[in-house]
């Protein structure tokens, strides 16, 4: 299944990109966060991360589908 | 008109909706760039945001405070990009028939964007050191 990765603030920093395709096989984005934070160094357990699919917040058990445009928030600091 | 806003320049100094008259009080919030944080020294701030998630929570956080506070009118804009010490990085504007109402709407909205909204803030110290400010997600639904 393919998804579209946006990384934001500290992640993209840690990833190097703002965004990327990603042929995966996890099925949750709770999976996917873990594979992707062991891969990439990502500082920040799933505690501080909300995840958003398709430009809505969602639960960790969301179930991923093709296509998906998945964002991991990290802890926001606007104001 | 959409009530919550990413801009690049400078914010309105006035209210940017028409204030019914039936508002007794406008309440408006500055948050601006301070000099100090957690004990170092702030040169500058630069903010960026997830601009789609930003504007639709945002958006949700306005509906909320218009029904909780019976806000007559209210609308709340965000700076994005680099900013100096001392400007406005967010102003709130809450209008109600009275004062205890347009206090409260306004404290409401600018807790919420701050706890909620999609957008980031990167310091930038004296010494040349920058850090990503990490506050905690509250309100969590996810």
């Amino acid at each position: 299944m393919k998804i579209h990765i946006q990384y934001f603030a500290m992640l993209a920093e840690k990833r190097g990109l703002s965004d990327e395709q990603l042929t995966v096989e996890a099925t949750n984005l709770a999976t996917l966060y873990d594979t992707l934070a062991a891969l990439h160094g990502f500082p920040l357990s799933r505690s501080a991360i909300r995840p958003a699919v398709n430009d809505a917040f969602c639960a960790w058990d969301h179930p991923l589908r093709d296509g998906d445009r998945v964002v991991f928030v990290p802890p926001v600091s606007g104001g | 008109m959409s009530a919550f806003r990413l801009v690049d320049g400078p914010l309105p100094d006035h209210p940017p909706f028409d204030v019914p008259v039936a508002a007794g009080a406008v309440v408006t919030f500055d948050g601006r760039v301070r000099d100090h944080n957690d004990g170092k020294a702030v040169q500058r701030l630069a903010y960026s945001a997830y601009a789609a998630l930003a504007i639709s929570e945002g958006e949700t956080i306005m509906v909320e405070a218009l029904a909780k506070f019976g806000l007559t009118a209210a609308a709340c804009y965000h700076r994005l990009g680099d900013l100096d010490l001392g400007e406005a990085a967010v102003r709130v504007w809450a209008a109600a028939a009275h004062r205890e109402e347009a206090f409260a709407g306004c404290r409401y909205i600018i807790d919420e964007v701050k706890s909620r909204v999609p957008i980031w803030k990167k310091e930038t110290y004296t010494d040349g050191q920058s850090a990503w400010v990490l506050c905690a997600h509250q309100g969590s639904r996810g």
